[in-house]
């Protein structure tokens, strides 16, 4: 056990608790494992499978289906521009071309300093506000040129450092649930009624009607 | 009014229609296997009876009307419902089918002529009998890198592969070892392990086999023949004692592969990895081809033994080589004469050699068993159970080593009937095991003391003891230890049945055909058909005439004696004790001081190295006869090639053995020798015929009540030494591994594990290398710490392929207790 900080383990061993099947805290705990190295890191992936009880090949297989775990190194900023019809009728391609200049990289490419990640992104559900993209998730609406520049500017100058934090971290707030109040869930095959909202079946169904 | 409606509409079958059939189906029987069962095939390439269904491949979509018109829904997830008609040869249907194949075929590569799975591959099958005929794709396809290893056994081809989660759902449901897993997503989805940490799970071979397509393939097959050339017997696996069912398949005289066959009351399809990869020692080039004679008598050479054991013999012929046992049989003092092992062979075999030990040898000293079991009387009279009983009772105990690695099969079977809840497992063992997880209790215990830990849970207020009087119990019973006695263990038995008397005992007996041998009376004071010699049944009387009258040897006498100069002639069938015995040093000094040791192997063992008379055995695959598993379940092993040389079936060596020495068995093939079992054996009287295929037959009964030893207080502790705990890995120092090619690598290494508090009291690293000391020996090995081990216990693999383990060990004494010195050469505290 090496990789999360000790802050980090008992975060863990919290979150773990509200489940009562350990590997259900298996994408909460990649979350927090990219906030914590701004990506998933395989020496992340063996200690959540330990933590969870499983092999670190399911780890694996679940946090590869999902894009946003990022398996490789990114910048401390994503920055995800929309290349889907309205932002790209709306000037995307433009945009990614002179963010490709005024970052120094192709799409898909990470400034040498770390900085930025830039990548061409699938619609981002801003259609009436293209072109759109987002930093880490944040979005910023109807972005040319100019204001692309002015934005790369203030995050590398920290200014919007209260808005947007590095890639990786969730939230900043992160919600505590003491034990005594969750939920209470019950494990699965601890359930052997239907929900109580569900009609109990007359018969035995098809036949009795 | 509702609940006489209720009981009436709660029929035991449901009434379904599959292509104008009327069928009776099982209530929440899905309808690809009610058509299975009705004889309508409905293709598939997910499904699998013995997974949970998950609807991956769409390939069994057919019409299926609940009432409501037909639709197109996948069989292999839909339940049975009253009146539900199916139709799985519509229009629709047959056009749902061509597209389905013509999905799967985009990114397929059409390299079946290059392919392993070409000839028996389902998408091929599938796509020449539903598929479309022709692809409207003429993108270029998917590549990956050609076949992966994904483990030492397995390769993996991911353009091949189409995804239908039959290997990771195997491997997370059935084996419990997910290693493999979905990763990636959508047109990217892939099978891969977690980056260096192969797929090394003891039952991967089993994706190979259900693997629809050629994605996945077993390193021992690859390129080595073509399906349609492959010759074919069915058989039953005797790597271990469960008895798991197979297709054994050759080319060209070679074994080239097992397949699991599934039945339902042993292996339900599956094998374990080395089971089904063994048959590389049957071509191994080590074997025995020749009767080989010793240029020096045994005991005198050693040394040049150890530095190449086959240049203390020179080939013979058989005449030569059983003339001269014989002529050492005629010349020995009565009762001097000692066979010790057999559980290798067929019944047959077995019946043969305890035939010629009492009828020509006249001697009682006989063995299978290498001091590594229970007490024979046991293992035969206590009142068994099946498997299947064991997978149903409301408690299964196991008191046993570690079922993962001593009996694979078996695990999976208990690993699935806990998960499936028809039985709770308990569990007494010195380490956790493969099963620890899906226990619902696992009690860890010092070596040899499960039965005063057992003792005290059912004399004092455990709920458990209730739980036992008040259900069914079966107990899964084995030395988990070869270096407590077999006293600790028969006490587990004498402390149950005391107490719950209606519990039923499963012996986890190891090796291959140990039961069939100890059923056919090889053992001291036992006779075939599990009778005591003291009272010989009538029909066993007639055909054998009187027994020997003395009680024998069991394989530690038999050594003592041979040590002492008491026996003039050991007979090695097929045993090892040299490497299998736990006391190698009575071990050694017994098979020295032996007359004359003749060796009847398959291959020059270390034991064979040291005999005077190598006789050349026929193995599995090279013979044909019976077999019988742990349950006592009577089954038909198949022969196939041909043994090389002039190797013959043990069963040939007894016959002519009893002829040089002037007697005569009264049997001259496999199923005279079947036959007559059947006749004496009142156990075997069905043991005969065709039933012996498929299921087998269940020999039961015993012709006696077992006698328990005295129950005693557990051996003193010694407060400063810990535990010494010899437990079993499924690869191990054995000849089956060591002559395997696949499986040589796979050895463990020899380690000391002991618990990281005690580690902490010895004073130095995980990993250091220690002097262990036991009142017998002592040895170097490394030490690491496993939290796995209960406190006190130092754990040991046995047999080791490279340490000679037994040093450690006094067969005598009911447990070993050893000390760790480290380096340095301070004591342990």
């Amino acid at each position: 056990m090496s990789f999360f900080s000790e802050e980090n383990r008992s975060l863990a061993r919290e979150i773990i608790g509200r489940y009562p099947k350990r590997r259900s805290a298996m994408i909460p705990l990649l979350h927090v494992a990219q906030a914590q190295a701004g990506w998933v890191t395989e020496e992340a992936m063996v200690e959540i499978a330990e933590l969870v009880d499983t092999t670190p090949a399911e780890v694996l297989g679940t946090c590869s289906f999902y894009e946003m775990f990022k398996r490789e190194p990114v910048g401390k900023y994503l920055v995800n521009i929309c290349a889907t019809m309205s932002c790209a009728l709306a000037g995307a391609a433009e945009l990614m071309e002179h963010a490709e200049e005024r970052l120094g990289v192709r799409a898909g490419g990470t400034t040498p300093d770390g900085l930025f990640t830039l990548a061409s992104a699938e619609c981002q559900a801003a259609c009436t506000e293209a072109p759109c993209l987002q930093v880490n998730y944040r979005y910023r609406y109807r972005v040319d040129a100019d204001g692309f520049d002015q934005l790369v500017d203030d995050l590398a100058g920290g200014a919007l450092d209260d808005e947007i934090p590095p890639h990786g971290v969730t939230a900043r707030v992160r919600q505590h649930i003491p034990a005594d109040r969750a939920v209470g869930a019950v494990p699965p095959e601890a359930v052997n009624e239907p929900p109580v909202w569900m009609a109990a079946p007359a018969g035995n169904g098809a036949g009795s009607a | 009014m509702s609940d006489a409606t209720a009981a009436e509409a709660a029929p035991s079958t449901v009434q379904v229609t599959i292509n104008g059939i009327a069928v009776d189906a099982q209530p929440g029987e899905l309808v690809i296997a009610a058509a299975d069962r009705a004889g309508v095939h409905i293709p598939r390439f997910c499904y699998h009876e013995r997974m949970s269904p998950v609807g991956m491949c769409r390939m069994c979509l057919v019409e299926i009307d609940t009432g409501r018109g037909p639709q197109l829904q996948p069989s292999c997830m839909v339940p049975v419902s009253p009146e539900m008609v199916v139709d799985t040869t519509s229009e629709r249907t047959q056009r749902a089918q061509e597209g389905v194949l013509e999905l799967l075929l985009i990114n397929h590569p059409l390299d079946c002529p290059v392919c392993d799975k070409g000839g028996e591959c389902p998408l091929q099958d599938q796509t020449m009998a539903y598929g479309p005929g022709e692809s409207r794709f003429v993108e270029e396809k998917r590549h990956f890198q050609k076949p992966i290893p994904i483990s030492d056994l397995v390769h993996l081809d991911r353009e091949r592969c189409i995804l239908c989660d039959r290997c990771t759902r195997f491997a997370d449901e059935v084996a419990g070892d997910p290693l493999i897993d979905f990763t990636e997503r959508g047109n990217e989805t892939q099978v891969l392990t977690f980056p260096g940490e192969p797929f090394s799970s003891y039952f991967s071979g089993n994706t190979v086999q259900i693997c629809p397509v050629g994605a996945l393939t077993a390193s021992p097959y690859r390129f080595k023949a073509r399906p349609w050339d492959l010759v074919e017997t069915e058989s039953t696996c005797t790597t271990c004692a469960v008895g798991c069912r197979i297709a054994v398949q050759s080319s060209r005289n070679e074994l080239v592969r097992y397949l699991g066959v599934d039945i339902d009351p042993v292996n339900h399809g599956w094998l374990c990895d080395k089971g089904r990869f063994a048959f590389g020692s049957v071509a191994s080039p080590d074997r025995v081809t020749r009767p080989l004679q010793a240029r020096t008598p045994s005991g005198t050479t050693s040394d040049i033994a150890d530095a190449e054991p086959l240049r203390r013999f020179q080939p013979t012929d058989w005449a030569s080589a059983l003339g001269a046992v014989a002529a050492a049989v005629k010349a020995a003092r009565p009762g001097a004469i000692a066979v010790l092992g057999g559980a290798r062979g067929t019944n047959e075999d077995a019946y043969a050699w305890s035939k010629l030990a009492r009828t020509v040898l006249r001697t009682d000293h006989v063995d299978a068993q290498l001091g590594d079991g229970l007490p024979a009387e046991l293992t035969v009279g206590l009142p068994a159970a099946t498997i299947d009983e064991a997978c149903n009772a409301d408690t299964t105990l196991l008191v046993c080593g570690d079922l993962r690695e001593e009996l694979p099969v078996l695990h999976l079977r208990l690993r699935g009937a806990a998960r499936a809840g028809t039985t709770r497992l308990v569990e007494i063992a010195p380490t956790t095991t493969g099963l620890t997880r899906n226990a619902v209790r696992s009690e860890q215990c010092r070596g040899g003391e499960a039965a005063s830990v057992l003792r005290n849970l059912l004399d004092g207020d455990d709920p458990l003891a209730g739980e036992l009087a008040s259900g069914s119990v079966v107990v899964v019973l084995g030395r988990s230890s070869v270096s407590e006695s077999a006293e600790a263990t028969a006490e587990v038995a004498a402390v149950i049945s005391a107490r719950v008397p209606h519990s039923r005992f499963l012996v986890a007996a190891r090796r291959g055909n140990v039961r069939g041998a100890l059923d056919m009376g090889l053992a001291p004071g036992m006779l075939p058909g599990r009778a005591l010699s003291a009272s010989p049944p009538r029909e066993l009387a007639a055909a054998w005439g009187e027994p020997p009258g003395e009680r024998g040897h069991d394989a530690t006498g038999i050594l003592a004696a041979a040590a002492s100069g008491e026996i003039d002639v050991l007979f090695l069938l097929g045993a090892d004790p040299l490497t299998d015995f736990p006391d190698s040093m009575l071990a050694r000094l017994g098979v020295s001081g032996a007359g004359m040791v003749v060796a009847v192997d398959s291959f020059v063992s270390q034991s064979a190295a040291e005999a005077d008379i190598v006789l050349p055995a026929a193995v599995f695959g090279e013979k044909s006869g019976t077999t019988t598993n742990l349950e006592g379940r009577v089954s038909a092993v198949g022969e196939l090639v041909t043994a090389p040389g002039s190797a013959r079936p043990d069963w040939m060596i007894a016959a002519e053995l009893a002829v040089m020495c002037g007697g005569d068995l009264g049997f001259l093939s496999v199923d005279e020798i079947t036959a007559e079992i059947g006749a004496v054996c009142a156990t075997h009287a069905s043991a005969i015929g065709p039933d012996l295929a498929a299921d087998g037959v269940l020999a039961s009964g015993a012709a006696f009540e077992p006698e328990f030893p005295p129950e005693h207080v557990a051996p003193a502790r010694d407060a400063y030494g810990l535990r010494l705990v010899c437990s079993r890995k499924l690869y191990d120092g054995g000849v089956t591994v060591g002559q395997t090619p696949a499986l040589e690598s796979l050895a463990a290494d020899t380690v000391m594990r002991v618990h990281p508090v005690d580690l902490e009291r010895v004073g130095v690293e995980s990993g250091t290398e220690v002097e262990v000391h036991s009142d017998r020996g002592a040895l170097r090995l490394p030490i690491v710490a496993d939290a796995g081990i209960a406190r006190g216990n130092v754990v040991v693999l046995f047999p080791s392929p490279d340490i000679d383990v037994g040093a450690l060990i006094d067969v005598t004494a009911p447990v070993t207790d050893v000390r760790i010195e480290t380096r340095g050469g301070e004591a342990s505290r």
